[in-house]
């Protein structure tokens, strides 16, 4: 191989050093903490570049790496959101974390939500359940900033009980705003709460947002995504319109390591968002 | 290309010469069943010239198992603890002498998914390929149906025929060339030399069952008709799951990456993973996208004979047959080739 191409290669495994600069514990059962890190170079500040729907590796020296979507909008200029699981060796490590800790990011990876291309000009509907929110927060906020780019937007959003909802400040906020329509329900009754209840599926079935000129934007876990679907389908959704973000296991998250193809794509490289009509054309392996 | 001539006594000075500025690694006999192995080198009386393939690939050299990626010192409150340094390997540059042209096809195929990885790169930078033709096959060689021949070059810098008396060296690339003059003492190739070689090259690849256009053909079958084959669920029933036909296969490349520490000096270490190994794929939550066994064992051939040539050309297989002859359950990647390839 040629020098000249040699020294093109930047280590795409090294991450970018960061600093959590706030930690919000998002949950009522302490599971959900959002961090907010801050890249350490101002010139690693200065290039970074993403769009919603893409995800970062963030690396504990000692611990490992994991895929984390990016919760923050490109348009936010305060570093950048992770709303993180506690779900097992690195999630663990970092929700004992403090202020001040450093860690490591590396990416953006993936391709995210075509926001500035197939999704201009269309009626916007998201639907998200649980804590896959995180990356459709990205979105929302990245929609709103560049609100005249964007017809109707709408937002289906459930969880388990109230304290289970992410971002509840931002929720009210949005509720109060007449330029996107908040659809926000909980599974069952209980006292205090005096907003929707339901499964999302239901919800979005109730509210029927027209598939005339729109998209919708899909997160949550898979059994809410397979009921969601006929409801839209019932009023004329079809696959095309639907987006989704998959997740698999990754590793190294440029599509070498073989961890989450599903059948020939890469979900790292060629996703984690496909439209609905793409996934349905490959191997159930996700 | 420059053709050479080279005597058995030259090519052990060649061997002798490159050590001064190389290590030299060859097939060496090392247990009593006559497998060989790669081990390091300081002449040609060393090295095997039995037929066939050594027992581990040449991936060895290219994806080390394991493989630092970088290396750290851990929590001991200094300004410079967790952070992460490169320590991609420059080292020594090295010849592998000996190699039969399917693993030389390997590093080439492995490439095409590699091409943004700095330390795969480096190790192609720094690693010098002198093949040997094979004129004599072993019952589980199959290179002719995936697009190699016995007397292939692809990935080589300098490919050794074995004539009656002599050897013939190809120079293949500018570092073939090199080579060839660090190594001194060798007498351009005469036409008739150049003749014997062709007809050898022919004789070599008639006496071989040959598959034209086996990646070409996989590529236009569709996706999903070949994943829904019905065969799949006899040919996974008898897999144990051993991971032995992916680990010893020179084009199966996948990784894993872990953080290790050991008394606060850690190490990101990348080592060889399985498509055939349940954890390969699990979620945290206990779902697992592959968590069937028949689903593990179309993975591992789909990849090779489908995914991979309908993202980058051709087969991610070299036929070697290392994966038929370790297999403990018999499970022949030729019978599935045949299987695909029937696939309507
Ligand atoms: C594109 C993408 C975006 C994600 N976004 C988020 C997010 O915004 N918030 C969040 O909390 N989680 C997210 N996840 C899931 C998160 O990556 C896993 O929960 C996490 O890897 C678990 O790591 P662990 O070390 O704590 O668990 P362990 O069980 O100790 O994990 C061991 C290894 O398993 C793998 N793994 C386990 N579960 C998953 C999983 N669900 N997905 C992928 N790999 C897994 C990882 O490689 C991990 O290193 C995302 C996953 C992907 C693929
Ligand atoms: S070597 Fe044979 S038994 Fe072992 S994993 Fe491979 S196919 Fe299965």
């Amino acid at each position: 191989m040629a020098e000249s191409k040699k020294e093109q290669i930047n280590n795409p495994y090294m991450p970018f050093p960061a600093r959590i600069e706030d930690i919000i514990v998002e949950t009522e059962d302490g599971n959900l903490k959002t961090f907010r890190l801050m890249l350490e170079r101002p010139e690693d500040r200065e290039n970074w570049s993403h769009v919603p729907g893409q995800f970062a590796m963030l690396s504990l020296a000692g611990r490992g790496e994991i895929p984390i979507g990016i919760a923050s909008s490109p348009t936010e200029k305060d570093g950048l959101l992770f709303t993180v699981n506690k779900a097992g060796v690195v999630t663990g490590a970092l929700h004992s974390m403090e202020v001040g800790a450093s860690v490591g990011v590396r990416g953006p990876l993936g391709n995210g939500f075509p926001v500035d291309s197939e999704l201009k000009g269309k009626n916007i509907v998201i639907i998200a359940g649980g804590f896959a929110f995180t990356t459709l927060r990205a979105t929302l906020l990245y929609m709103l900033a560049n609100r005249r780019d964007y017809g109707r937007i709408t937002v289906i959003y459930g969880a388990r009980t109230p304290g289970m909802l992410l971002y509840r400040k931002e929720l009210e906020e949005w509720q109060k705003r007449d330029d996107v329509e908040m659809h926000v329900t909980i599974d069952r009754e209980t006292q205090g709460w005096t907003g929707l209840v339901g499964f999302v599926p239901t919800v979005a079935g109730q509210v029927a947002p027209s598939p005339e000129n729109a998209v919708a934007l899909i997160c949550g876990p898979p059994v809410m995504i397979k009921f969601t679907m006929p409801p839209l389908e019932k009023i004329g959704w079809t696959d095309e319109q639907v987006y989704l973000s998959l997740e698999n296991r990754m590793k190294c998250g440029i599509g070498i390591c073989g961890h989450c193809n599903c059948g020939p794509v890469y979900v790292c490289k060629d996703g984690p968002v496909f439209t609905r009509a793409e996934v349905m054309k490959l191997p159930v392996e996700f | 290309m420059k053709v050479y001539k080279i005597s058995r006594e030259g090519l052990d000075k060649w061997i002798k010469h490159w050590t001064e500025s190389y290590d030299v690694f060859g097939p060496v006999e090392k247990n009593e069943n006559g497998m060989t192995d790669w081990a390091e080198v300081k002449g040609l009386d060393e090295i095997s010239t039995a037929p066939g393939t050594t027992k581990q690939p040449i991936k060895t050299f290219y994806l080390p198992q394991p493989e630092t990626l970088f290396t750290f010192t851990s929590r001991g409150g200094e300004p410079d603890s967790d952070v992460l340094k490169e320590t991609l390997d420059e080292g020594r540059p090295r010849v592998l002498f000996g190699v039969r042209p399917c693993d030389a096809r390997s590093v080439t195929l492995n490439g095409l998914a590699y091409e943004e990885d700095p330390y795969y790169m480096a190790n192609v930078e720094r690693t010098l390929l002198v093949g040997v033709s094979c004129r004599e096959q072993c019952g589980t060689c199959f290179c002719r149906w995936v697009g190699g021949s016995p007397f292939g070059t692809e990935g080589l810098d300098i490919l050794l025929i074995e004539t009656e008396q002599n050897f013939v060296a190809e120079a293949l690339t500018d570092r073939g060339v090199s080579l060839v003059e660090a190594g001194g003492g060798a007498r351009e190739a005469s036409g008739e030399d150049l003749a014997m070689v062709e007809s050898m090259r022919q004789e070599a690849e008639q006496a071989m069952s040959a598959m034209p256009d086996t990646a070409e053909t996989l590529r236009s079958k569709d996706l999903m008709s070949m994943y829904n084959a019905d065969f799949w669920g006899g040919l996974s029933e008898s897999c144990i799951n051993c991971g032995a036909c992916t680990f010893l296969c020179p084009t199966c490349y996948c990784f894993d990456i872990q953080d290790e520490v050991v008394r606060k000096k850690g190490r990101r270490i990348r080592y060889w993973d399985s498509c055939m190994f349940p954890l390969f794929t699990q979620h945290a939550s206990g779902h697992n996208p592959r968590g069937q066994k028949v689903q593990r064992v179309r993975n591992r051939f789909m990849h090779k004979l489908k995914y991979f040539p309908d993202r980058f050309g051709p087969v991610s297989c070299v036929g070697c047959g290392r994966c038929i002859r370790e297999c403990p359950v018999n499970i022949d990647i030729r019978e599935v080739l045949r299987d695909l390839l029937g696939v309507e």
